[in-house]
């Protein structure tokens, strides 16, 4: 049946004469001249627009700003993976923090823990996105895709010199095309909303309902 | 003629609380859209590039789903096409069966919607849970949406607060927001947690890369494509563009179109099942591509415009129809302009013709749409191809259908008329003569306004006397 849908719609598609579309405005681009820290001021206002907390941090504060936050909101425990750069820290000082869990198997075999256990998920990021107030998050085999979804708590850091002023430009500075697309990739520009109730925000509808980014200098 | 769309348009307009919904809800939309575009040749420069990227994709539409394809399955996507909604449903069907499963847990999806898929499936025996809060909201009193992206939009707090508390019982009422959103997360994260199979629909599909975008807010769309260990995604062949480069500028005009955000919550980009030591994600990746009619519109050099469309739902938001007789009225998936356009296009002009002439051709959607469909012409050439005698030139469906004879013979008397001066003059000159005579009971036009009044004299005369010698 799809066989045959296919070479008919495709065929029909054939038949007309299409009107040629030379539009050199397809490549048009808005252009901001941000320097650094007008980046990190645009994408803080934006975060924190959208209910978001955003701690400015440097590469000897940042540990203790996540150990903070997860004392300030008594959180039981925190999915971290113990194979990234930034996960490993947090493992090596795992007294610090609430009780560690690792991602380590398929979702399958935990996905009831997961989904009702797990109060906090600690990720990194691919970069950010001044203009939006947005995080670039590609998940991996060492940080799934639902650790940034199903947790009600997302923990994020992002460091500074991977903050792109438009997404466009993170596209082309990271080279997106060119090193093929992951299974998956994010875009995450604050907690989980909807204004489906009389235009009235509510957050937190599937996924966090706290978005932390731990912006890194 | 009362025809049924006029039926439910009067019952409509009756209902002040659900008029009172859609007017709060239309104005607040509107003012949001304005604050994302302070500088209006900026927003103007981006109609124009998002304009062009739409045009470019259908201008190379057979390509580009030919070169989607071979992407999407070079990544491990499982790619359907459908000829019709049926087609479509029957693919949904044979998935949900080889896993044997009893339910489905949906993200938003218009193009679901356009199917009929829920009733389908459920005929079948088959659950469908929507996971969107408004779809589930409406789910839950058996409606349909009535708007393309807010679908609960016609209902205010108080009314959700009494569905919720006749629906579930148990849990307390209560009519705030964010405890109904709570009690919604709690409800639906245990469908999630439980069901195999997830369904969603996409906003952009990108060649270049085997891509499915998802726009979205609430994560339903990220949980549905992600939490079960199917993943089926439907959509309209239209909804291709080229390159990756093509969609950050269609996302940033969509999102600020539609809801006056600079960008939501999520945007999902899809390439490819669970890989090979992946930890989750679905197993399987299929998408269903949906012709349904589109394919038809695409034959029309002036109607293709309408496949240019992202579905922000802008020219809803600002029809000053739209806002007055509500979503329901319309009798259709795609209610407002849009629904307009695109609804008698493919049910063709016999069932939904009326809706093309359901409008004063303000322009009020062409003016915000962001990727510049003239709807306004568009309207006007689909009650011309209803009513015209020769529809050899044309391939609308039910083009002819609602010409009737009286309104031919009228026009073509007036068109006689017009054409002969020494017979219009001698008309008009009586009209004005006999104009105390003109009946001041002019139907529903006189409800609420006066008759109109002919002049004194006709135009002709006053110009006579203003010694204008020439014409
Ligand atoms: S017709 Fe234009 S304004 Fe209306 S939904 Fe489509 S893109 Fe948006």
């Amino acid at each position: 049946m799809s066989n045959t849908a296919r070479a008919n719609i495709l065929a029909r598609l054939r038949e007309p004469q299409r009107p040629e579309c030379g539009f050199s405005e397809r490549d048009y681009l808005s252009r901001y001249d941000w320097d650094t820290a007008e980046r990190v001021k645009r994408f803080t206002e934006r975060m924190v627009a959208v209910r978001a907390e955003v701690h400015h941090t440097t590469a000897d504060t940042w540990l203790d700003v996540v150990s903070q936050v997860c004392a300030a909101k008594g959180l039981n425990n925190l999915l971290v993976s113990p194979a990234t750069v930034l996960g490993k820290q947090i493992h090596a000082q795992a007294d610090r923090f609430p009780a560690l869990k690792t991602y380590d198997q398929p979702i399958e075999n935990w996905k009831q823990e997961l989904f009702y256990g797990v109060d906090a998920a600690f990720t990194g990021t691919t970069g950010g996105i001044a203009e939006t107030g947005t995080l670039i998050v590609m998940p991996s085999a060492d940080e799934p895709r639902l650790m940034s979804l199903v947790p009600p708590v997302h923990i994020a850091v992002l460091e500074v010199d991977k903050l792109y002023t438009t997404f466009a430009e993170a596209v082309q500075v990271q080279g997106w095309v060119q090193a093929g697309m992951p299974t998956n990739a994010l875009l995450i520009s604050g907690p989980s909303k909807s204004a489906d109730i009389e235009q009235t925000l509510a957050y937190g509808v599937h996924g966090p309902k706290e978005l932390v980014v731990v912006l890194v200098e | 003629m009362i025809t049924q769309f006029r039926q439910t348009v009067r019952a409509n307009l009756a209902k002040p609380e659900v008029r009172a919904n859609f007017y709060r809800a239309m104005d607040g939309l509107m003012t949001r859209r304005l604050d994302q575009f302070p500088d209006k040749a900026e927003l103007e420069r981006l109609r124009t590039q998002s304009m062009a990227i739409r045009a470019n994709a259908l201008s190379k539409l057979p390509e580009l789903l030919e070169t989607l394809e071979a992407n999407l399955i070079r990544n491990g996507i499982q790619v359907h096409w459908a000829e019709t909604a049926e087609q479509g449903n029957q693919i949904v069907q044979a998935i949900l069966e080889r896993h044997n499963a009893k339910s489905i847990i949906k993200g938003k999806s218009m193009v679901s919607e356009e199917m009929g898929m829920n009733h389908f499936l459920e005929t079948l025996g088959i659950e469908c849970l929507e996971s969107d809060l408004g779809e589930f909201i409406i789910q839950l009193d058996g409606e349909t949406p009535s708007h393309i992206i807010m679908p609960a939009i016609h209902k205010n707090r108080i009314q959700i607060a009494k569905l919720f508390h006749e629906k579930f019982p148990d849990i307390p009422y209560t009519e705030d927001v964010d405890e109904l959103t709570q009690m919604a997360r709690r409800i639906l994260r245990d469908k999630f947690y439980a069901t195999t199979v997830g369904l969603s629909g996409v906003n952009f599909m990108v060649a270049e890369t085997g891509t499915l975008c998802l726009v979205e807010n609430e994560g339903n769309g990220r949980m549905s494509t992600t939490a079960p260990s199917v993943h089926i995604a439907v959509t309209g062949i239209e909804k291709v563009v080229e390159s990756l480069s093509d969609v950050p500028p269609l996302l940033s005009i969509l999102t600020r179109s539609a809801t006056g955000q600079p960008i939501t919550t999520y945007f999902n980009m899809i390439s490819g099942p669970r890989k090979a030591g992946e930890k989750d994600g679905p197993e399987e990746v299929h998408l269903v591509l949906l012709d349904n009619g589109r394919s038809n519109i695409y034959s029309d050099p002036e109607l293709l415009a309408t496949l240019r469309c992202i579905r922000c739902g802008a020219c809803i938001n600002h029809c000053p129809v739209y806002v007055r007789i509500g979503g329901h009225s319309y009798g259709t998936v795609y209610p407002g302009p849009i629904g307009s356009i695109l609804e008698p296009q493919k049910a063709g002009l016999d069932v939904h013709g009326e809706l093309a002439q359901a409008s004063t051709l303000c322009g009020a959607c062409s003016e915000v749409c962001p990727v510049r469909i003239p709807i306004p012409s568009i309207l006007n050439r689909l009650r011309y191809d209803g009513v015209r005698k020769d529809t050899s030139n044309t391939h609308t469906v039910g083009s002819g259908k609602r010409r009737t004879l009286s309104e031919a013979a009228t026009w073509k008397t007036w068109a006689w008329a017009a054409t002969h001066p020494t017979i219009y003059h001698a008309g008009s000159t009586l009209a004005t003569r006999f104009k105390g005579m003109l009946p001041t009971n002019l139907g529903a036009w006189t409800t609420v306004r006066s008759a109109p009044k002919l002049a004194e004299s006709t135009l002709h005369q006053q110009v006579k006397n203003l010694g204008v010698d020439h014409e």
